[in-house]
């Protein structure tokens, strides 16, 4: 390849001139600027000064995986040329409130040193960051020629926030605050984009409840004729989103907000004929309070339809099996279980190009447990099904009640490619539900079948076993996720030994102990991070891995004064920055 | 022993913060008026319900929202309200979602302490995978499952969520109602269109509910096929100790059998195999409102 060859050319030992008139740095950094991936770039930097200065001149799109891992002033001095960044925050288990309030992860610091740092600053995409208005506030004043703010899972912020966005962002093509938790102070924030607003070309602001005023995003809508992306929020109604498709027919992704009226719509027909003009849809979601009576109407809309996401759609099974065969070409489906073994049954034999499945819970706090499959969400059944109507799939995520190793064993042999399989079998340590056996030949059948394996949780009645397994066979994981499982630290110790490439490991009431949160010492520097809650680690264990290993940060949060030496939740990652200097109190950097 | 543990979590969560709903008075009185009820089951055997760690339902299934004991007092005085079950249902009932501290679900194979991970103060830290006990609670602990809180909130607020569980649910001629048997570790589901009459309905939640008979379990996992024969199971409900009731569209609780079948599958929306000591109380109750609707 082009890049080996000047590789040999440098290392030939030519004098400096020779070297320069060959391969100026200036040639040398638009190569590399063709050079997209963080990794590639990751390793194009290691090769030689020479490159390593070219890379840092040419990159100006910077992937920051943990926020603390490296510090807003280490970014800068680095990489002078930055456009977009993307950062994550908090531990992945704080979206399921495992992770304090105010714990950190905010932009602030960050933000300022990037206004003076990379004034052109064009894009920036957080996931789990805290966001204050005053942050989205100086970020809009601050930033002339800002574009892109993608905030997921974010909070801290109001709709007051976005406002400034609206208000000062003149470059602003997109907006995306999907699944953040916004204060909502109501929707007036929309009607600050300027009337001569006309750059927007992605908008998603379905997470928030406020009615904004509809004229105002009619008229949003029909001025930006680049907008592609629109995931309106629950205020708007099935009519409001007819007028709004037949402004934008353009559409390629598009959220429906609720998809119902009150009142009977004047006729059907034109619901169908908006729909019909949306020919370039990929993505559809939404559907919040869909019937039956309109679901129809979406039929035209399918026909290139790539990603189908229902999750919020409680849909029957009778209904699914309508929809589907109108969306020949989808490769994701995201669904509720409402749609039972049933509804699997009609994607097992319509989507054959079917890539990702994620089955999500209607009802995931039901007192109740329901036998026998009937009513009650879905079971192995409609997960064979799929596995045996769809043999591409890729990645799985299957919330269930009931689970068997054989119908696993079964899955993975029709769909050996999965590189992401996440099975959360609801009820806690749930065995084989006909065989009463833990749960571990299951995964011991997954990572031995698929060896493309990158991500993967566990869930149900698991020994040490299934972590043998895992650590033997999972040679590619890299993310591996945990919960009440295990029976010694023997099972951590398996995959901290066994699998080179694990960057992320997260663990819940397990019980390892220090000895295996230490069997990993060699290992935390080569991962992103490690999480581990309510397992058996004390302090004095993570205090001793703080010691013998001090580029770690090792954090232990302690919320609970009863116990002095027990570690509840304990957070270990890389970091070139040293120790965090904004941890709140109840956060203990050992 | 594992079995007082499994209760700790409970107790705990008694310690801790009493659920809002229910003053103490009152269950306490409840309490003692059950303790000297007739008991089902064979001579000998165990008290099925209430006592402390014994029992079919201790080992199969420690509900944190509809049967409790001990803390759950307040869940002992709820069998008496008939109609308050649904609410008890419906909410996650004593163990509503709570964002720290959340009552730990003692399920299979787990120190109860241990289950509840977070929140959870000075108790089991670790666990100890033990195939043999069969699934506890269901209430809450934080986090779990694994639903992020966006979508948990969302959820919630969604309506057509509660549509199926409120009215039974109906889709192409189907009217599926949830049966629950006081005492079962489950529930079970019919579709009330399969049947045409009371006799039908009723040999057939004989045969789903006769592997669950009281008093008789293995001494671990769940209550297997090899509990008392159909026929015990008939007795006990045909004798008195079993009633057949339904709450119907009203939200009351009526005795099964007393209107056209027709009226019923209409009405009900769900059904209820009751201990004969509730269902005493509920006769009356049934044939008034029969009267008055004739």
């Amino acid at each position: 390849m082009t890049i080996k060859k000047k590789k040999e050319i440098i290392d030939d030992g030519k004098s400096p001139e020779n070297r320069l008139s060959l391969f100026p740095d200036e040639v040398l950094e638009r190569v590399l600027g063709f050079v997209k991936s963080h990794k590639d770039r990751s390793a194009v930097s290691l090769v030689c000064k020479d490159w390593y200065t070219a890379e840092r001149w040419s990159r100006t799109h910077v992937f920051i995986g943990n926020c603390y891992s490296v510090s807003p002033e280490i970014v800068a001095r680095r990489f002078p040329n930055i456009r977009s960044v993307t950062l994550k925050g908090k531990p992945r288990f704080s979206d399921f409130n495992l992770v304090p309030p105010d714990w950190g992860a905010d932009i602030h610091s960050w933000l300022v040193i990037f206004a003076s740092a990379f004034p052109f600053l064009e894009e920036l995409r957080l996931k789990r960051m805290t966001v204050t208005d005053e942050s989205l506030d100086f970020l809009a004043r601050s930033f002339t020629g800002f574009k892109a703010l993608s905030l997921v899972s974010c909070d801290g912020f109001s709709t007051n926030g976005l406002a400034s966005i609206a208000s000062y962002c003149r470059n602003l093509t997109e907006l995306d605050i999907q699944e953040s938790g916004v204060d909502e102070l109501g929707g007036s924030w929309l009607s600050c984009f300027p009337e001569n607003f006309m750059a927007l070309e992605a908008l998603n602001f379905a997470n928030l409840n406020s009615e904004v005023n509809f004229d105002a995003l009619e008229r949003l809508v029909a001025r930006c004729r680049s907008l592609k992306v629109l995931k309106v929020n629950k205020s708007i109604t099935l009519e409001q989103l007819r007028r709004l498709l037949m402004r934008a027919p353009q559409l390629v992704e598009l959220g429906t907000g609720s998809f119902s009226q009150d009142h009977s719509l004047r006729t059907d027909g034109e619901l169908e004929v908006a729909f019909n003009n949306c020919k370039s849809l990929h993505t559809l979601s939404g559907l919040w309070e869909v019937s039956s009576m309109y679901l129809p109407a979406l039929y035209p809309a399918c026909a290139n339809l790539v990603f189908l996401n229902l999750s919020y759609a409680a849909l029957q099974s009778t209904e699914l099996a309508k929809l589907l065969p109108n969306c020949p070409l989808l490769r994701r489906l995201w669904v509720l279980d409402t749609v039972e073994d049933k509804g699997l049954e009609a994607v097992a034999s319509n989507c054959h190009f079917l890539e990702e499945l994620r089955v999500f819970p209607a009802d995931p706090f039901d007192q109740e447990i329901i036998q026998e499959g009937v009513g009650t969400g879905v079971t192995e059944f409609g997960f064979v099904a799929v596995s045996e109507g769809c043999p591409n799939l890729q990645y799985v995520l299957y919330f269930c009640r009931q689970m068997t190793n054989a119908a696993v064993a079964t899955v993975v042999r029709n769909c050996p490619n999965f590189t992401h399989f996440r099975l959360c079998i609801m009820n806690m340590c749930e065995p084989d539900y006909l065989t009463n056996e833990p749960m571990d030949e299951a995964f011991g059948a997954v990572v031995k079948t698929c060896t493309r394996l990158r991500r993967l949780a566990v869930s149900g009645l698991l020994t040490d076993r299934a972590f043998e397994y895992i650590g033997t066979y999972a040679k590619n994981l890299e993310t591996l996720s945990v919960a009440f499982a295990g029976s010694s630290d023997r099972g951590m110790q398996c995959v901290l030994e066994g699998c080179p490439k694990l960057r992320k490991l997260e663990i819940r009431d397990c019980p390892f102990g220090n000895s295996a949160l230490l069997s990993g010492l060699e290992r935390y520097e080569t991962m992103r991070s490690l999480w581990m809650s309510a397992c058996k680690v004390t302090i004095d264990g993570c205090c001793l891995l703080a010691r013998k290993m001090p580029r770690l940060n090792v954090e232990v949060i302690k919320e609970d004064e009863n116990d002095e030496t027990h570690a509840e939740k304990v957070y270990v990652y890389r970091s070139v920055a040293g120790p965090r200097r904004d941890a709140p109190p109840f956060v203990l950097t050992l | 022993m594992t079995r007082p543990l499994e209760h700790d979590y409970i107790g705990l969560t008694a310690t801790k913060e009493k659920p809002e709903k229910l003053p103490a008075e009152g269950e306490a009185e409840k309490l003692g008026f059950k303790e000297t009820e007739l008991r089902l089951g064979l001579p000998g055997s165990e008290s099925p319900e209430r006592n402390k760690g014994h029992g079919l339902i201790t080992k199969s299934f420690v509900s944190g929202a509809k049967r409790g004991f001990e803390d759950t007092i307040e869940g002992v005085g709820k069998w008496g309200l008939a109609g308050s079950e649904v609410e008890v249902g419906k909410g996650g009932g004593l163990f509503s979602p709570r964002g720290e501290g959340g009552a730990g679900s003692g399920s299979r194979g787990m120190d109860a302490g241990g289950a509840v991970g977070e929140g959870k103060k000075a108790q089991n830290k670790g666990k100890e995978a033990d195939p043999g006990i069969a699934p506890a609670s269901k209430a809450q602990v934080v986090g779990w499952p694994p639903i992020r809180s966006y979508r948990k909130n969302t959820m919630a607020t969604n309506p057509s969520k509660n549509k199926d569980e409120a009215e039974g649910k109906q889709g192409a001629g189907c009217l599926y109602v949830k049966v629950s048997m006081d005492g079962a570790p489950y529930l079970r589901k019919v579709d009330l269109k399969t049947y045409c009459n009371y006799k039908e309905l009723s040999s057939a939640l004989e045969k789903m509910f006769s592997c669950f008979t009281i008093g008789q379990c293995g001494s671990h996992g769940i209550p297997g096929k090899d509990g008392l024969s159909e026929s015990r199971l008939t007795d006990l409900i045909n004798g008195s100790e079993y009633v057949l009731t339904y709450e119907d569209k009203d939200g009351d609780w009526m005795l099964v059998g007393d209107v056209p079948w027709e009226m019923f599958t209409d009405s009900c929306r769900r059904l209820r195999i009751m201990t004969g000591s509730d269902a005493i109380g509920l006769a009356p109750r049934a044939m008034e409102k029969c009267k008055n609707r004739n």
